[in-house]
């Protein structure tokens, strides 16, 4: 197997001490929380997608499934913050099993549709259930304390989110290098192959995807306690698409692509008011100040011309021309 | 007799007759997706924007241009038609041989565009479309008034879904086809533009969701996001029916617009989740669906 050319370590040590800089360099640390927990969800997308093959469209479930759990704990029953978080996660976990047992059954497209009407029901259920407030949300969401720390303060919360975020990353890194991991990927160049070694392919699928599945909820219970709220669009689909773009951005399969990805992403959409008022006074169209009420239209534009022109994504791009031998994308 | 199950019959009777209306949706929407799977091997997200646009085009021929249903009834699929078309030979194509999943992505993007434009001018809000006049009245069943033009709707739609199952399997050109969908290069080699043809074919499969768009026009609320929702409904059907299925997507579609009926009548929160639900089971007992093959 020729080896895959890597991002040198230098720069994973600059990225870290950047993050830990940040909230003094001028980051606004909610901000920056948020995009750390996009940018964790798209790692566990990648984990799924990047190394198996497997292109969920159905990751919006568990994310804002485990949103909504974590929320309600907080809320409704008193938990403490990491006990709601571990309800969260817990809950993401098994709607990732009954997700995960009927979706490897399918192979390539099906498999996509079928996580994308699964996660349908979660969907509607969120809609139509009581304590998910419907169309207005869950509210006040409290942040509690974590051993004693206030969660209150955004740079307390900051460095948290910047702990469980770098030690998951981490470990999501540890998996793919992994026996398992090797397994995973020999599955997603030649299943067949692989099944005729004596791996139980569907098993090591299954496996993946529940891990995968933990640490969307564990994206989707963090960000419901930073934001303190929980609103359906973190179930809707569009979330699903969501985590894909910033994964494909970034890159499939590479360790930072999502990272980078997740970072571009939520930039653009927070900054997009910004842009589009330059825009309509650089041209004086008035139609350009449209375009913050439906930032899905640009992400859907970066979509198309990632698909067309990028399918390596940043990181897979820089990778190449770093040198090392080429890394199978397509 | 006024009860059955415990509900009125005129209920029951209602919704099985709206649930067979919109079962003829979903058949109409399914099969222009299996056509366009079934010879390409691509399945196409946009299908619901298609869909959409379809609408949206019949409700803005009558806003700006003034014409009315009828026009917009042979206007709409045609355009829709085209911007598939345009779809396939300048996006699409490219993306031939490799993984039909970057397909899938691709028509997602193009979703999220086509909504976006169309929000940006037009906001979420929907805009009534009224029935053409000749199709105005009701029909008094006894048991509920049928507006006129649902029949029409239904049976519009259970003509276009049989002309096309006519036209895959009785014609020349859907031989031609059936047989792409087999082995494209010895298609080729038998001299038909396979290319030509598969542009085709997305741009038919493209129409098909305009036609149902205009056809819904009147009895949904044309809005820019009525398209989306719809179509991951339409997904959980073919994977229900079986993908490869041209019957197998008629058949399904009908019948789950009327099972969604009968959840209406008995248990409504499950309505929206119950196409969901019985794919779910259908991919425990039959993973290739209930009319399709294991590959």
């Amino acid at each position: 197997m020729p080896r895959r050319p890597r991002i040198p370590v230098y720069m994973v040590w600059g990225l870290l001490l950047l993050a830990i800089a940040a909230p003094w360099l001028g980051l606004y640390p909610v901000l920056g929380m948020r995009m750390m927990c996009f940018a964790l969800f798209a790692c566990a997308f990648n984990l799924l997608a990047g190394y198996t093959g497997l292109i969920s469209f159905g990751h919006a479930a568990l994310f804002g499934g485990a949103g909504y759990i974590t929320g309600l704990a907080l809320t409704s029953w008193g938990w403490s913050t990491p006990a709601g978080i571990l309800l969260g996660v817990l809950v993401a976990l098994a709607i990732g099993l009954v997700m995960g047992v009927l979706a490897v059954r399918r192979y390539g497209i099906y498999f996509s549709m079928v996580t994308l009407a699964l996660a349908q029901i979660v969907y509607f259920y969120c809609l139509q259930a009581d304590f998910t407030g419907g169309e207005d949300g869950l509210q006040g969401i409290p942040r509690g304390t974590l051993f004693g720390l206030p969660l209150q303060s955004d740079r307390v919360m900051y460095y948290v989110v910047l702990v469980v975020f770098v030690a998951s990353w981490w470990f999501m890194r540890r998996i793919v290098r992994s026996p398992f991991g090797q397994v995973l990927q020999a599955v997603s160049e030649n299943e067949p192959r692989t099944i005729s070694l004596g791996y139980r392919a569907n098993r090591y699928k299954l496996g993946v995807f529940l891990l995968s599945a933990g640490f969307a909820g564990l994206a989707g219970a963090l960000k419901s306690v930073v934001m303190g709220f929980e609103t359906l669009t973190d179930v809707h689909w569009s979330t699903s698409g969501l985590v894909i773009l910033m994964t494909l951005v970034g890159g499939l399969g590479t360790d930072l692509g999502p990272i980078l990805g997740a970072v571009i992403i939520t930039v653009l959409e927070e900054k997009m008011g910004t842009i589009s008022r330059f825009l309509e006074q650089l041209t004086g169209i008035h139609w350009f100040a449209t375009l913050n009420d439906s930032a899905s239209m640009v992400n859907g534009a970066i979509f198309v011309l990632c698909v067309l022109l990028f399918r390596r994504g940043i990181v897979g791009a820089l990778r190449e021309r770093w040198g090392g031998a080429q890394v199978p994308a397509d | 007799m006024t009860e059955l199950f415990g509900v009125p019959v005129a209920l029951l009777l209602g919704q099985l007759l709206l649930g067979l209306v919109n079962g003829a949706f979903y058949a109409m929407l399914s099969l222009g997706l299996a056509v366009i799977f079934g010879l390409m091997d691509e399945v196409n997200f946009a299908h619901g924007a298609f869909f959409m646009m379809g609408a949206m085009f019949t409700w803005m021929g009558g806003q700006y241009f003034h014409l009315n249903f009828w026009w917009m009834l042979l206007l709409a699929p045609l355009l829709v038609g085209l911007v598939g078309m345009l779809v396939e030979r300048l996006m699409l194509r490219r993306l031939r041989g490799m993984d039909p999943i970057y397909g899938l992505l691709l028509t997602f993007g193009l979703t999220l565009l086509i909504e976006g434009v169309f929000r940006s001018f037009y906001g979420v809000a929907g805009e009534p479309y009224s029935p053409p006049d000749l199709l105005g009245g009701t029909l008094d069943l006894g048991f509920m008034y049928l507006p006129l033009y649902y029949v029409f709707a239904m049976l519009a739609s259970l003509l276009v879904c049989l002309g096309t199952w006519l036209l895959i399997e009785r014609t020349k050109l859907g031989a031609y086809l059936r047989a792409g969908t087999e082995n494209p290069s010895l298609v080729q080699a038998f001299g038909i533009n396979f290319p030509l043809l598969v542009m085709l074919t997305f741009a038919f499969g493209s129409a098909l969701a305009g036609l149902a768009g205009v056809l819904a026009a009147p009895i949904i609320q044309v809005s820019p996001l009525m398209g989306s929702n719809l179509i991951i409904v339409v997904f959980a059907i073919v994977v229900i029916g079986g993908m490869g299925s041209v019957m197998g997507a008629i058949v399904s579609g009908l019948a789950l617009g009327v099972i969604e009926g009968l959840a209406k009548v008995f248990y409504s929160p499950i309505s929206t989740t119950v196409v969901f639900i019985l794919m779910a089971v259908v991919l425990t007992v039959r993973p290739a669906g209930l009319f399709g093959k294991e590959k």
